[in-house]
């Protein structure tokens, strides 16, 4: 009977194996890497990069070949990312360790892509100051970056979650919502900042500037991936420069390579343009380099963990904030370092400083 | 004739192990799964052992949350209970108004019969912004989704089983001398009401679904809200046993509306048999 049973499972776990309820990652030495991105200014230098065959050129010189994948869904990227379907993924530093780092994947930023400096904010349509936020409904999308950037700004004026009260408002509808009359405050981020904050009589009380460094937009992949396949890396950081350097440039070249971005994101150039001007791009590879050195990084990182831990979202199994380690260049960490589950690696944005890419 | 495949039935033991083997396997496969990847990754978040998604059902139906100090399912569970009851009772109200005045009275049919045909057509979830503006976006507008998303199928289908009547009974009543609304009441509705019910049970499945898109995309509480929410950090320990529990509340609901249609209105029964 038990041999019955054990036949049973035997084929049942073959069975899921099949239709793909189970695929832990597979590590190990390949040629082939898939990349998920979604639209956002700052990771829009990824779309172009693959288009224009700049994704291409470096992986062929490093022998290899990788695939930037566009999903729609921001979150679904992550998770399909965690779920091992993809070797790497654009994502915010939070989202980083709540989501993959949090759920055991062990993931490694390779590219320190930039910072939100205007790009989330809070809108108030009664109300000058932020203090006016007192007591009132907030729509925005709950335990996101916008949540963070919240509760960054009720601490600078002595308020607390408390004092408020969140509704969870889908990122795709906050617009419209934010046009019906019994919304009163909003927290978004661009593009959907903009439209509701451009309507009179709506005020920007607090914005992404106030907490520069912070929300930061980075590449990151899997790190057994990574340890693996150090080409990913090179091929992934000698694309990333060389299309920042492009864009970043005001000649044709640079104009041109905007305009596809802007196209690309479904807008024009100079709505992209405005965008790009509240996205900090690190565009030197030794700026993004100096940063990811930076103690300021790990200060950074402690208030993220904070906020994190504090909305539960290390999972229920974390009894502190320290439960899931994060490391750091030089050797520095955070948390427990026998459970070290995210990790900046300096190495790819110093070959790329260097000139040794 | 015995051996025919289509005269064979299982006995009362054999139809419940036939009806329980799917769900056996089903849970097999999820263990299977589940035990080869928390193999991998002891923090894998997608396919949750059970043990670990005991722990959140402990947590979130039997704990107070830290944070609220409210305990998170049965509040999940009220209010979204509250709106699908509401929505659903609007709606059916409407059906069974509209339904039965388009089935039987002829000007009405041609006045608005048209219409429940196209607005049947729209789809809800592509006037939400429209819905935001006009109710805000309070619990008016979700229990609005619901309303639009399915009084148009149950004014449809009531409108059509009254055209199904014999055309002799309405006849036969008139001899008898029955005005219209005597007609609506003692030959129409009686034979509607439960018809009703049976369009009700049907609807409940798309009820759900907008109840749950509703709370996805904005609410503070309600068990799409939950879902949505902690889907942020893919906490699958919490929206499995989520997913069983509103089946489990949707399979009641349609046990009950069955139970409730039988025993009110047992000539229902007798009549399909005839």
């Amino acid at each position: 009977m038990t041999n019955f049973l054990k036949q049973i499972a035997t084929a049942a776990a073959a069975l899921a194996l099949a239709i793909g309820l189970a695929s832990p990652v597979q590590a190990a030495e390949k040629k082939e890497f898939k990349i998920a991105w979604t639209i956002y200014a700052g990771w829009m230098p990824w779309a172009y990069a693959q288009q224009a065959g700049i994704v291409k050129k470096w992986a062929d010189k490093y022998g290899i070949s990788v695939t930037l994948v566009q999903i729609n869904d921001y979150i679904e990227s992550i998770n399909q990312y965690t779920a091992g379907k993809f070797d790497g993924v654009t994502i915010t530093n939070m989202d980083a360790l709540t989501i993959p780092a949090a759920g055991g994947v062990d993931t490694t930023v390779v590219l320190v892509g930039d910072y939100s400096n205007g790009n989330d904010g809070i809108v108030l349509k009664t109300g000058k100051t932020l203090s006016d936020i007192k007591g009132q409904k907030v729509n925005l999308v709950e335990l996101s970056v916008s949540h963070y950037l919240l509760a960054r700004a009720l601490g600078t004026v002595n308020l607390s979650e408390k004092d408020i009260k969140t509704v969870n408002t889908s990122d795709a509808d906050i617009v419209a919502a934010a046009n019906s009359a019994d919304v009163t405050a909003a927290v978004a981020w661009n593009p959907q900042l903009s439209d509701i904050k451009s309507v009179p009589g709506r005020t920007l009380v607090f914005d992404s500037t106030k907490t520069p460094g912070e929300i930061l937009d980075l590449t990151a992949v899997n790190t057994q991936t990574l340890k693996d396949n150090p080409a990913l890396g090179k091929a992934l950081a000698g694309a990333w420069f060389e299309t920042l350097a492009l864009m970043h440039k005001d000649d044709e070249a640079g104009k041109a390579a905007r305009t596809e971005m802007a196209k690309l994101s479904g807008t024009d150039l100079t709505n992209y343009d405005a965008q790009l001007k509240t996205t900090y791009l690190y565009t030197e590879p030794a700026a993004a380099l100096a940063y990811t050195r930076s103690p300021d990084l790990i200060k950074t990182m402690d208030l993220i963990r904070s906020f994190s831990f504090d909305h539960g979202l290390l999972g229920e199994g974390a009894k502190t904030k320290d439960a899931v380690g994060i490391a750091f260049p030089g050797g520095k960490t955070l948390g427990n370092a026998e459970n070290i589950k995210m990790r900046f690696d300096d190495t790819f944005e110093k070959l790329a400083a260097e000139g040794k890419l | 004739m015995a051996l025919r495949l289509i005269n064979r039935r299982p006995g009362r033991s054999g139809r419940i192990y036939l009806g329980l083997l799917p769900f056996l396997i089903l849970i097999g496969l999820y263990a299977a799964g589940s035990a080869i990847r928390l193999a991998a990754n002891p923090d894998d978040k997608l396919l949750p052992g059970l043990l670990t998604m005991a722990d959140a059902v402990q947590r979130v139906a039997f704990t107070a949350d830290r944070r609220t100090g409210e305990v998170l399912l049965w509040v999940d569970t009220a209010a979204s209970l509250t709106r699908l009851a509401m929505g659903l009772a609007v709606a059916t109200a409407f059906g069974l108004v509209i339904g039965v005045a388009n089935g039987i009275l002829p000007y009405v049919r041609a006045g608005l019969s048209p219409l429940v045909a196209v607005i049947s057509m729209v789809p809800p979830m592509a006037l939400l912004p429209v819905l935001f503006i006009v109710f805000g976006l309070g619990e008016l507008s979700k229990v609005v989704l619901i309303v639009i998303g399915i009084a148009p199928f149950l004014m449809r289908d009531l409108q059509a089983r009254v055209e199904e009547l014999p055309r002799e009974q309405l006849i036969k009543a008139q001899t008898l001398g029955a005005s219209s609304w005597q007609i609506v009441l003692r030959v129409v509705l009686p034979q509607m009401l439960p018809r009703l019910i049976d369009s009700v049970r049907l609807s409940l499945g798309a009820a759900w679904l907008f109840l749950i898109s509703a709370e996805a995309i904005a609410a503070e509480n309600g068990l799409g809200y939950r879902i949505f929410l902690v889907r942020r950090y893919l906490a699958m320990d919490v929206i499995l046993p989520y997913v069983v529990w509103i089946t489990f509340l949707a399979f009641t609901f349609d046990l009950a509306l069955r139970a409730l249609n039988r025993r009110v209105f047992p000539w229902l029964e007798a009549g399909k048999g005839a």
